[in-house]
């Protein structure tokens, strides 16, 4: 058994949902294959010759000749389980939605989950959204002094705090503390045999393990997004009024001023708002997603948890920043609209 | 056998996919190759193939001509079927797919051809919903015992009744009670403990209590005394002995420790090159005069 066997679904061509034999019943069906796959051709048995077996059952069945695989063959290889591995992401992402609305409800891990995502995450929020918003005070204020217009210092922090910053930092911490955590645990889950014996007690492991993570994270993501905004916005209030000079009054009209000056949706909800909120919403299913994704697509025991792990930090948080950007271009021709 | 037949075997496990392809593998690949010519040139009759005697109990779980396969073979046109009440032990060296045949049971796995059939139903074009009930029909004890570390060992065991029972609490600790004390564990000392807690051979007893808490009619053991002293080992022969006897439950043990399926097993499959190479008793296994058998145990 290799340790360093590929420690990815992408080793199974052909096993993708619309290919597959009647095997595939499922991302973690395939992902269990993918296990047993690396099993026969690692397995150094009968390394002495000595030890010949002299009887078998008939002669070897007929095996296909293959020639060593060309460059092109490989390419081809690579490309296939890689556009196979998106697929099986995004057929998990809809098996775990969809089970959020499927008996049966798993309430208590969902609520666990929550308070792993999100009441345990609120340290690490409030201190990267205070600091944030006092860097942004800083920085601005040098910046709008030149101009004799400090007084806006209220209207940056705020725009950029609820617009951008906020909901991308939560989401960038939250990938660094939960996403890991997510991956790390069903990753050891997955090679402790665990998942096999949900499978063989006759739960689904996404409905038991998937949906409630992504439905907490979905949940959980939004509310530390609002914590994050304020506290940066209370944090540019207190270089203003400390550093800068401007009272928290003024202050705080600018910060109006700012969210009010996008016009309102429904007539009560500042349009900052829809994307402020719209955006840790995208990025709780991004993280919750990479995160069981990459974990139960585990390989190789201990080392591989640490792959996946990293895979998921890694992979998530250049998700939230891509889909950030074409997001907020999505979001600004809508609301412009 | 000679080193020059290592020229004929081209058409050896080379086939595997480049991701699969290392340094470390390409020399006992060379060893297969050597050992497969020295098989072609050496195909004599098969030692043993299963069969249906009539007048016995009613077969729990058949497997016909099962063939499973990724990029290589890994069972070809197995069969074999276990009775009410028999426990197999499929044996093997360290690869072969026995424990493929426990997933094929479990329907974790389809196999390529054959059937899979469980209490005359055939399994292998049941959906994933339909194949988690035929699993509750099953208990499975895994190699590493795969208890929920998240959970404690009432928990565990308990998990099976709360998932698919609409068993009251008090009757659940009492199941829970007489399942950890049917495998010899005190309850009321382990009930809290998480698994990290426990032993290997405590976890391994906890693995069978959680198999067993469903009262299924058939147990699939992975490996079960792998990792344990001889001591503990002994203990859980003597247990799965009498859970076979107690609750007559169908068992399908997959190991390779000769003893203690010597001590349980009531068929033997050896398992070799991805075929079924002997099926029968095992007074009749330690009796035969063939080579690789007597290889096998010898080693």
């Amino acid at each position: 058994m290799g340790v360093r066997s590929t420690p990815t679904v992408n080793v199974v061509p052909g096993f993708g949902t619309g290919l597959a034999p009647p095997v595939a019943t499922g991302v973690l069906d395939r992902v269990y294959i993918t296990n047993l796959k690396s099993t026969p051709t690692n397995s150094p048995r009968l390394t002495q010759p000595q030890r010949l077996p002299t009887r078998n059952r008939d002669v070897p069945p007929l095996r296909i000749e293959r020639s060593k695989p060309g460059i092109l063959t490989r390419l081809n290889d690579s490309a296939k389980s890689r556009v196979l591995s998106i697929q099986d992401y995004f057929v998990l992402a809809g098996k775990a939605l969809r089970f959020i609305f499927a008996r049966p409800f798993y309430a208590q891990d969902t609520v666990q989950q929550m308070d792993e995502i999100g009441v345990k995450s609120l340290g690490i929020v409030l201190l990267t959204g205070l600091f944030t918003g006092m860097v942004l005070a800083l920085q601005s204020s040098v910046q709008l002094k030149t101009f004799g217009a400090t007084i806006y210092i209220g209207r940056l922090v705020s725009a950029s705090m609820i617009r951008e910053l906020g909901p991308v930092l939560a989401g960038l911490m939250v990938a660094g503390r939960v996403g890991s955590g997510i991956a790390a645990q069903l990753g050891s889950m997955r090679v402790t045999e665990q998942i096999d014996a949900l499978n063989t007690l006759g739960t689904d492991p996404i409905k038991k393990l998937v949906t409630p993570r992504v439905l907490a994270a979905l949940i959980m993501l939004p509310i530390l997004t609002v914590i994050n905004d304020l506290v940066g916005i209370i944090g540019g209030n207190v270089i203003a009024k400390f550093i800068v000079d401007i009272p928290s009054s003024l202050y705080w009209r600018t910060v109006w001023e700012q969210i009010a000056a996008d016009g309102f949706i429904l007539r009560y909800v500042p349009s900052d708002f829809i994307q402020g909120l719209s955006k840790p919403f995208v990025f709780g299913g991004i993280i919750s997603i990479t995160a069981c994704y990459f974990g139960l697509a585990t390989t190789g025991g201990t080392e591989g948890v640490g792959l996946s792990t990293t895979r998921t930090v890694v992979t998530s948080s250049i998700l939230i920043l891509v889909v950030d950007y074409f997001l907020t271009q999505l979001l600004l021709s809508l609301l412009s609209a | 056998m000679s080193e020059s037949d290592e020229g004929r075997g081209s058409t050896g496990l080379d086939d595997a996919p480049p991701a699969q392809r290392r340094e470390g593998d390409r020399k006992s690949q060379a060893v297969r190759r050597a050992i497969r010519s020295e098989l072609e040139t050496d195909a004599s009759e098969q030692a043993g193939r299963p069969e249906e005697r009539p007048g016995q109990p009613k077969p729990v779980i058949a497997l016909s001509d099962v063939s499973l396969s990724f990029d290589v073979p890994i069972l070809e046109d197995v069969s074999f079927t276990a009775h009410e009440g028999e426990t197999i032990a499929v044996v093997g060296e360290s690869g072969t797919g026995k424990s493929t045949i426990l997933k094929l049971i479990l329907r974790l796995l389809v196999p390529d051809h054959g059937m899979v059939c469980i209490d005359d139903e055939d399994i292998t074009d049941l959906s994933f919903e339909e194949a988690l009930k035929v699993r509750q029909k099953m208990g499975m004890v895994f190699q590493g015992a795969a208890l929920f570390d998240s959970m404690t060992v009432f928990e565990n065991v308990a998990y099976p009744l709360r998932e698919h029972t609409h068993m009251s609490e008090d009757e659940i600790e009492q199941r829970v009670r007489e399942k950890l004390e049917f495998v010899d564990l005190d309850a009321d000392r382990v009930m809290e403990q998480m698994p990290a807690e426990l032993s290997g051979g405590m976890r391994k007893r906890v693995g069978i209590a959680r198999g067993m808490a469903n009262n299924p009619e058939i147990m699939l053991y992975d490996e079960p005394t792998s990792g344990l002293d001889p001591l503990t080992t002994g203990t859980i022969t003597r247990l799965i002995r009498k859970l076979q006897k107690e609750l007559g439950v169908t068992s399908i043990v997959v190991s390779h420790d000769m003893r203690s399926v010597s001590r349980m097993a009531s068929k033997i499959a050896l398992l070799h090159e991805r075929h079924i190479v002997f099926f029968g008793e095992p007074e009749e296994m330690f009796a035969s005069e063939d080579p690789y058998i007597r290889e096998f145990l010898g080693g």
